[in-house]
């Protein structure tokens, strides 16, 4: 998307002297990238972070069978279970929110906006600690419920903002009509709207699972064992700890992008199935998963 | 009843829970500043009209918006730090407090460049060809026509980009940085008997933080929305 097209008036199509200035400034910019790479290069390669042996050993089945799979494994099996969970709790008070009953309406909101309020790692080290202390869970799987409650409660509540906004930005006709052909409110929101709702905030929701994916590395800062915490435990072993990271964040560039992909792709196909918007990352909630 | 509240009180003498939350706040106003500058450069790579920049832009972008954040940190501490020996400052805790906030300004400044893009987006296109009309070449026009009623259009999303941030400065205790989420922990390890107590209290601290920040971007983005 590197040129929509609002961005193509904002210059003229080049002329022959503007192309050739374009074409100096590039290759200007080429050999400043060239030599901070090199400047940069040279430094890891004094300093012995270029050695053939730190980077080999990361592409050897022991290193991903012993490490980088099960650490993959941990991560991908906390984000399953936080966005199945974020989804039943958003639509909870989601649904709260845009209940008929005042006092509904209102613990709803309170509950939301308190949760998306405080940061996930505060949440995280609460349950990581509570749930110790309170011995609800088996102590080995403390650090996994304290990722997946911590994540669930924060993207829980931005998925019930979400379903809220998708059920807002529908065209009123819709209920409008829902209720003229005799449906009660609550029978159109749950036929009507809300199946329109959702299907336009899908590719919202797929960006926030990158969101919930990118968190479940928090993980390791309350010694859950995810792909950083052993992508790091494989870099102290063998040496190569920068190495073994750049590594790990690789892997989530390379999923969190295909999600990525997704979410756009779903919000061109779904725009035909639903009276709601499903532009992605537009309006109030654009700027949310920064988190 | 009393008891517990007494309790609660006395951590306020065994702790600096309101120096730790400075410490926050002050990751957040540097880091905001250092994403702001270096997101609104993104941005004016990803619309300019040479197409390396724009490449270059978009790269930046996909890579730090989906690395997650703690990487980014633990990267920067035991990478760059430990390994390859590079002291920002002669003093062991200002270090990894300089750290933290490049760590930060790296990860903000996709989002900030991203909600400066959206802010451009809302700017209309007769915007754009009256000032290339009447002259105006690339960044003359992005720097005294886009640029001042985009960044108008993008106050909300910036604002939600400054709310993460405030919150995401607790990921600096990956990087070493005694701030409020390594304080709690360290609270809640020697004082479990008040543990609700101590979370409600980081909890409400956000709250308090992250609250007016939120209605002052709505306030300001009204206040201060072109009128069309």
């Amino acid at each position: 998307m590197a040129t929509s097209t609002a961005q193509n008036v904002l210059f003229d199509v080049q002329g022959p002297r503007a192309r050739r200035v374009t074409l100096v400034l590039n290759l200007v910019g080429v050999l400043l990238v060239a030599a901070l790479a090199w400047v940069v290069l040279g430094k890891l390669a004094e300093q012995g972070q270029l050695d053939a042996a730190k980077w080999t050993s990361l592409f050897t089945g022991r290193t991903w069978e012993n490490f980088l799979l099960p650490g993959l494994w941990q991560t991908l099996r906390a984000a399953l279970l936080a966005v199945v969970l974020s989804i039943v709790f958003g639509l909870v008070f989601g649904l709260g929110r845009l209940s008929q009953l005042a006092p509904v309406r209102l613990v709803s909101t309170v509950v939301v906006e308190f949760f998306r309020a405080v940061p996930v790692l505060v949440m995280m080290i609460f349950f990581y600690l509570g749930l110790g202390r309170a011995q609800l869970v088996e102590p080995a799987n403390v650090p996994f419920w304290a990722v997946v409650l911590g994540l669930m409660f924060y993207n829980g509540a931005v998925i019930a903002e979400l379903i809220r906004s998708g059920v807002h930005q529908l065209p009123r006709g819709q209920r409008e009509a829902a209720l003229a052909i005799g449906l009660t409110p609550a029978r159109s929101l749950r036929l009507v709207e809300l199946p329109q709702a959702l299907t336009a905030m899908l590719p919202s929701m797929v960006s926030q699972f990158v969101v919930i994916l990118k968190d479940t590395a928090l993980g390791y800062i309350i010694t859950y064992p995810e792909l950083l915490a052993s992508a790091r435990r494989l870099g102290s072993g063998d040496g190569n700890i920068l190495q073994a990271l750049f590594v790990a964040a690789l892997v989530f560039v390379v999923i969190n992008y295909l999600l990525s992909v997704l979410a756009a792709w779903l919000s061109r196909f779904l725009s035909f199935r639903t009276a709601g918007r499903t532009k992605l990352s537009e309006g109030p909630l654009a700027g949310e998963d920064a988190a | 009843m009393t008891d517990y509240l007494n309790d609660f009180a006395s951590l306020f003498d065994q702790y600096d829970v309101l120096g730790a939350f400075w410490v926050n706040i002050q990751l957040t106003f540097f880091a905001a500043i250092g994403s702001m500058l270096l997101g609104s450069l993104v941005a004016l790579m990803r619309i300019s009209p040479i197409a390396s920049l724009r490449l270059l832009g978009t790269g930046y972008v996909n890579l730090f918006r989906n690395t997650p954040l703690t990487i980014i940190l633990v990267f920067l501490v035991l990478g760059v730090w430990s390994q390859l020996g590079i002291n920002l400052s002669a003093d062991f805790n200002r270090n990894f407090f300089l750290y933290a906030v490049i760590g930060l300004s790296l990860y903000h400044a996709a989002f900030v460049c991203e909600s400066i893009r959206s802010g451009v987006n809302t700017v209309p296109v007769g915007q754009a060809e009256a000032a290339r009309a009447i002259g105006l070449s690339f960044l003359p026009a992005a720097r005294l026509v886009i640029f001042p009623q985009a960044l108008r259009g993008a106050i909300t999303p910036l604002g939600n980009t400054l709310i993460a941030l405030t919150k995401n400065t607790t990921v600096a205790a990956a990087a070493s940085v005694t701030e409020i989420s390594a304080l709690m922990k360290t609270m809640i390890e020697f004082r479990p008997d008040v543990i609700i107590a101590v979370f409600l209290t980081v909890a409400l601290g956000f709250v308090l933080l992250v609250v007016p920040v939120g209605l002052l971007t709505t306030w300001a983005s009204r206040k201060l929305a072109v009128k069309r």
